[in-house]
């Protein structure tokens, strides 16, 4: 599925990924997990394609094909999905003309039908009620006056209706209460299936008790430096990030 | 005198007003109108005509030659009347003024919908003066899509007294266009308020200018005025001028003006781009957003609906 082979990234000339190597096999789930400044959430942004994120070097391809070569719209239709950490504000866009627009958007770049008010509209009630999400909420401006929570919860809810095939959970836990943790966690398990491969981005190992990874990787300045099961992230949890620290 | 009907009437170039003329600064027409036209030297009256269909809307259509033109329009005490004041889409060269009177009764309610397609060479200045009457209601949206030169210009007389103005505007503006939405609002009596909201968007070598004069005289005590001007530029090529003005000369007074260029939000446009929607659709939806809040003011749904439909089709024009 994914595949970043010594990848190298600068923002603003200072290199930030410094030789980063991962692969992500189809319907497996990894964590990245590391330390404030190691450079997570710009692995993130270079794979959805953000402007001033620049690669300097070595590759990432989904499927075989070149991602860094996609603006950002055409690696969404080819099934990337960027789950943010501060989801973006959008007014006098509703949150379902956003939805809806972004899906078709999709479904014609890959020559397919677009989907139909009245279809999408089921859908988006099915999602929305599964997310126990008000559904008149989704009629006004696109995350304008959402609480943290609820922004997270219209992150996964996007991603339910797009169904991407690659989806990188950029710090997901941040600013979530227990109770929504739990039902942004089983959004995305909901998700999980044969053909998806999740990215999920964190510093903490608390998301990983909801969202439970086939392989965990510590990103430390720009690397990664270690790679091994679950078992990985609770010995983060006991003895923190200090000895990965001083390897990179 | 100088203006676009003077130097038209009196086929006097010098008279044109240009860019030293404080309130023309941005709307230079002296450079700009070389030779005048021939015009009729006699202000041709335009009558205004009932839609077929809308039982209560009335219509102007500016016409699209070059000329000087008049029109008037009452509403009864009491009364309530939608204006939809077009000018269509047109080709060629023309030089136009139009002057429009606009008198509202006792208690009257008026809601102008403006909605100006000049032509790229049209030289063009429209005028309202607009005088309320005690407890009547203006409420107006200009829709602009520029011109060589256009000028739309409102002016109200407000008596304060209960009676209440809503100027607002959009201009939307694409290639070497030029668009001027210029208002006086003078409150003269005590007890009135006026809203001014208007939104721009200019892109390419385009040209918006917002110019916003709210004079509250002495005496005209416990006024509430408050100003917006809100733009966007989608090209470093295209330029904003905008001149919010407040004059006061009464006490316990609420007015505030605000006014802001900028450009799309670049985050706004990557998150929009992160889920699929392209370049050119993401900045699209945001701009139609951006102008979408003046559409939604309008009340009456008919001149909503038209006003939508307005927007939609000069979008499609700054789809490059």
């Amino acid at each position: 599925m994914l595949h970043i082979d010594n990848l190298h990234v600068s923002v603003a000339d200072k290199p930030i990924i410094k030789g980063l190597t991962l692969d992500l096999p189809a319907g497996e789930v990894h964590a990245i997990m590391g330390p404030n400044g190691a450079g997570k959430s710009t692995l993130s942004y270079t794979l959805a394609g953000r402007a001033g994120y620049e690669v300097t070097g070595g590759a990432a391809t989904l499927d075989g094909e070149d991602l860094l070569a996609m603006d950002p719209a055409a690696r969404a239709a080819r099934g990337v999905f960027l789950s943010f950490q501060y989801p973006l504000e959008i007014p006098g866009v509703p949150a379902l003309t956003f939805v809806r627009t972004a899906l078709n958007a999709q479904r014609k770049a890959r020559g397919e039908a677009e989907i139909g008010a009245p279809e999408f509209l089921k859908r988006a009630r099915a999602t929305a009620a599964a997310l126990k999400m008000d559904f008149e909420m989704l009629r006004r401006g696109l995350n304008v006056g959402f609480s943290g929570g609820e922004k997270k919860r219209m992150e996964i809810f996007q991603m339910a209706l797009l169904e991407p095939r690659l989806l990188i959970l950029d710090e997901t836990d941040s600013g979530l209460d227990i109770d929504a943790l739990r039902i942004v966690s089983e959004g995305v398990n909901a998700l999980r299936s044969e053909g998806r491969s999740m990215l999920v981005i964190t510093h903490y190992q608390r998301l990983l008790d909801y969202i439970r990874p086939d392989r965990v990787h510590v990103l430390a300045a720009g690397r990664i430096v270690a790679s091994g099961g679950p078992e990985l992230a609770l010995e983060l949890e006991r003895e923190g990030y200090d000895k990965y620290a001083s390897a990179a | 005198m100088t203006g676009l009907r003077d130097a038209l009437l009196s086929r006097d170039e010098t008279r044109l007003p240009g860019r030293r003329d404080e309130d023309w600064r941005w709307t230079d027409l002296r450079g700009t109108l070389r030779p005048l036209p021939a015009v009729s030297d006699a202000v041709q009256p335009l009558a205004a005509f009932d839609e077929p269909e809308g039982v209560q809307v009335r219509r102007f259509a500016a016409p699209v030659t070059a000329g000087t033109f008049d029109a008037s329009l009452s509403v009864a005490a009491g009364e309530t009347l939608w204006l939809l004041d077009r000018v269509d889409a047109g080709a060629g060269a023309y030089a136009r003024d139009l002057a429009l009177d606009i008198t509202l009764g006792e208690g009257a309610t008026l809601h102008r919908l403006v909605l100006a397609a000049d032509s790229a060479d049209a030289v063009s200045v429209t005028r309202a003066m607009v005088s309320l009457a005690p407890g009547a209601t203006f409420h107006q949206t200009v829709l602009a899509t520029g011109g060589k030169r256009q000028r739309i210009e409102t002016a109200v007389a407000h008596p304060g007294a209960g009676a209440r103005a809503r100027l607002d505007g959009a201009y939307l503006l694409a290639d070497g266009r030029h668009s001027d939405q210029t208002t006086i609002l003078d409150h003269q009596g005590p007890g009135g308020t006026s809203e001014q909201l208007i939104r721009g968007v200019a892109a390419d070598q385009a040209r918006g200018v917002f110019q916003g004069r709210i004079t509250v005289a002495v005496g005209a005590d416990g006024t509430d005025a408050r100003l917006k001007h809100n733009a966007l530029l989608l090209s470093d090529r295209a330029e904003i001028d905008a001149k919010p003005e407040l004059e006061i000369y009464a006490d316990d007074v609420a007015c505030a003006h605000g006014n802001t260029v900028g450009t799309l939000d670049a985050e706004v446009l990557f998150y929009a781009m992160s889920r699929g929607i392209p370049e050119v659709e993401a900045r699209l939806m945001l701009v139609e957003a951006f102008v979408g809040e003046i559409v939604e003011r309008i009340g009456p749904a008919p001149l909503q609906d038209a006003a939508r439909a307005f927007v939609a089709d000069q979008l499609e024009a700054l789809r490059r």
